[in-house]
């Protein structure tokens, strides 16, 4: 029997200003999760990760995160990306500060 | 102190260059990341959770007001007007571009500053007493020597790539207030029969297993230092581990192979590396320590300090915790607190930068330090100037009376920055500390070190707090540990957990509970946190944090 698969986006930091992006469905990288594709099938999930990793002159570190989908798109199921798709909580910073995190 | 030589500029120069071309090479796609890791990583360059970080490094915590000025136009120029100073002295800029960084090395570069070996398996950034030159009990200052280390160590070939990072602290008084036996090689130079030496601790520090140091020599003739030091590094190097990462710094060596097999290592390398030391370094220590003169301290009349003591309760709090004696009777040593109640452990705004450069211009003979605790130092400044300096650092939010209290918090930047981090630890410190303001209590309370990291690396010396906090991940929950008892001063000690974590509501009551716990069992206001911990052990403690009887009482 095949095992649950949680859904994944793909996710990295950008080259040049090191912040988050996410992979959309047509092949763009967002600063915003809600616009990222979410990926329900393990299989897919790692074929897109290998198109990502190959777009290196982008992008650095990717890896496929945890999502659960929610009414506006992907949603963190881990705290972590949570902060990741926000900024950080001492100061408004980030991509709260850039109007990119509807959290 | 000590300003960079022709020799030291070119150095610098060719090794920005180097860089600008590497970030050249790996934007236009000639390097992979793999490539191009190691070689940011080299040059204090890391990729965080939001954005790249660049740590620069203050050599054992010494500022000048140019190079402070300088930090704070780079904050305003290429980061978001703010530098973050770290539990090792250095600087952290949260958000620079990749871009930009050639352009900010070059920058640091103009006031002798850089970002070499602030990461990596190197020789990391030396410290030392944040009170060095000015402290009435040490021996000398310790920064020349802590300088030579610096230049010994800088692109030293074969220590560049150790099983591990590696960390040396230098201090020359009994009493430690830089962490030294939290290092992998500690430091403190000392005097023995008219002869000026060191003792040598090694295999300190933290992370997931904390160890205090051990005494490796008691007593290494000054001219030895380098020899002796090549002499460790070597035998680490060739005996520490490299098959995983958690095993590979010194105090595991030390500890699997025993402290006398190692020394025994290390004595026997020492001859031959001693043979090719011609002395010359000797020489040029002497050439180090006539910059590093302490200025000229002209007798100054007090008397205005203790007026505004007397006539202003607010200034008289403030110098109760803020200002410590200077060896000159007419000066002090001012500690402005990073750590306004609510604020992040460690921030400073560039305007904030900048006020400190102009009052060690106008009243410090131009010296500023960094603490190891998160804090900035003037180290001289007379007693008479204090009143201003403090009215000028209250109008800039400097002003906050807590040296050495409970809101004195050292915290890592945790999950609000650090890719590592398994928990926040900021919010934390945030909320203790407005707590501690809101109940008022702290200057009750007294001496007081809490110590909070986001994660087991113990970057926020978790170990060594009177109360350690350390923040994981617990089945996808923050979850916070504490531990009691631990001791960053010379009589180091490792804390005691006390059993089951704390949710991140939890955290904040809890801490509380335990201080009016401490309240509750001190014998006086004499009695520390530390000395009632030591005197009655964790089961008081213990009791008012698990209890169910106390949790209640706290939620009424």
């Amino acid at each position: 029997m095949a095992r649950d698969f949680t859904p994944k986006v793909v996710t990295a930091n950008a080259l040049i200003e090191g912040d988050v992006v996410y992979l959309t469905a047509d092949d763009r990288w967002t600063r915003d999760l809600a616009e990222a594709e979410l990926l329900i099938d393990e299989a897919e999930a790692e074929y897109r990760l290998l198109q990502a990793e190959a777009r290196a002159g982008e992008i650095v570190g990717a890896y496929l995160a945890d999502m659960r989908p929610g009414e506006r798109g992907p949603e963190p199921v881990h705290f972590r990306e949570d902060f990741r798709r926000t900024g950080p909580s001492n100061l408004f910073h980030g991509k709260q500060a850039e109007g990119l995190s509807r959290a | 102190m000590y300003q960079y030589t022709d020799f030291d500029r070119a150095f610098l120069a060719t090794r920005n260059r180097q860089f600008r071309a590497q970030v050249e090479r790996r934007i236009d796609g000639s390097l992979t990341e793999d490539e191009f890791r190691p070689l940011r990583l080299m040059n204090g360059l890391y990729l965080q959770l939001h954005a790249y970080m660049l740590r620069v490094a203050v050599p054992y915590g010494s500022l000048d007001p140019v190079k402070m000025r300088q930090l704070a136009m780079i904050a305003e120029r290429w980061d978001k007007g703010y530098g973050h100073f770290t539990t090792r002295t250095n600087i952290q800029y949260n958000w620079p571009r990749l871009a930009d960084v050639p352009d900010i090395l070059d920058a640091l570069a103009e006031v002798g500053m850089h970002a070499i070996q602030t990461s990596g398996n190197t020789i990391r950034n030396v410290t030392s007493d944040h009170f060095a030159g000015a402290a009435a009990d040490e021996l000398e200052d310790p920064r020349p020597v802590a300088e030579l280390i610096r230049q010994w160590s800088t692109d030293h070939p074969e220590f560049q790539f150790l099983p591990r990072k590696f960390k040396i602290a230098v201090i020359a008084s009994e009493t430690d207030r830089a962490v030294m036996k939290s290092h992998d090689i500690g430091l403190r130079i000392i005097e023995r029969e008219g002869l000026r030496g060191y003792q040598v601790w090694v295999g300190g520090g933290m992370g997931r297993t904390p160890m205090v140091a051990r005494l490796l020599r008691d007593f290494l003739p000054e001219a030895d230092l380098l020899p002796y030091l090549e002499a460790v590094l070597a035998t680490y190097n060739r005996i520490g581990r490299r098959d995983n990462k958690y095993k590979a710094r010194i105090k595991i060596t030390v500890h699997e192979h025993g402290l006398d097999a190692f020394r025994d290592e290390v004595e026997a390398a020492f001859p031959e590396r001693r043979a090719v030391f011609s002395g010359a370094d000797q020489d040029w220590l002497a050439d180090i320590r006539a910059r590093f003169v302490t200025p000229r301290l002209p007798e100054r009349d007090a008397a205005a300090y203790y007026a505004a003591r007397d006539n202003d309760p607010v200034f008289r709090a403030w110098t109760d915790t803020n200002v410590a004696p200077h060896k000159h009777p007419d000066h002090g040593i001012v500690t402005i607190s990073l750590k306004a109640h609510g604020a992040t452990p460690g921030d400073a705004s560039a305007d904030q930068m900048r006020l400190v450069a102009d009052l060690a211009e106008r009243y410090g003979h131009d010296d500023i330090r960094v603490s190891h605790a998160q804090n900035l130092v003037l180290p001289h400044v007379a007693l008479a100037d204090i009143p201003a300096v403090h009215a000028a650092l209250r109008d800039a939010g400097l002003g906050t009376a807590n040296i050495g209290l409970a809101s004195d918090i050292i915290a890592c930047p945790g999950m609000d920055y650090c890719a590592l981090a398994t928990a926040r630890s900021i919010p934390v410190a945030q909320g203790i500390a407005t707590r501690l303001d809101a109940l008022k209590i702290e200057h009750e309370v007294g001496h007081l070190q809490i110590k909070i990291s986001g994660c087991i690396n113990a970057c926020g010396h978790h170990h060594v707090g009177h109360i350690g906090i350390l923040g994981l991940d617990r089945a996808g929950v923050e979850n916070y540990q504490i531990t009691l008892g631990g001791d960053a001063s010379e009589s180091t000690a490792i804390g005691t957990r006390t059993g089951p974590g704390f949710a991140y509501d939890e955290i904040v009551p809890t801490v509380e509970r335990l201080i009016f716990a401490y309240l509750d069992l001190r014998e006086g206001p004499e009695e520390t946190f530390l000395e009632t911990y030591r005197r009655l052990g964790m089961a008081p403690f213990k009791s008012a944090l698990y209890d169910g009887e106390a949790r209640a009482h706290a939620a009424e």
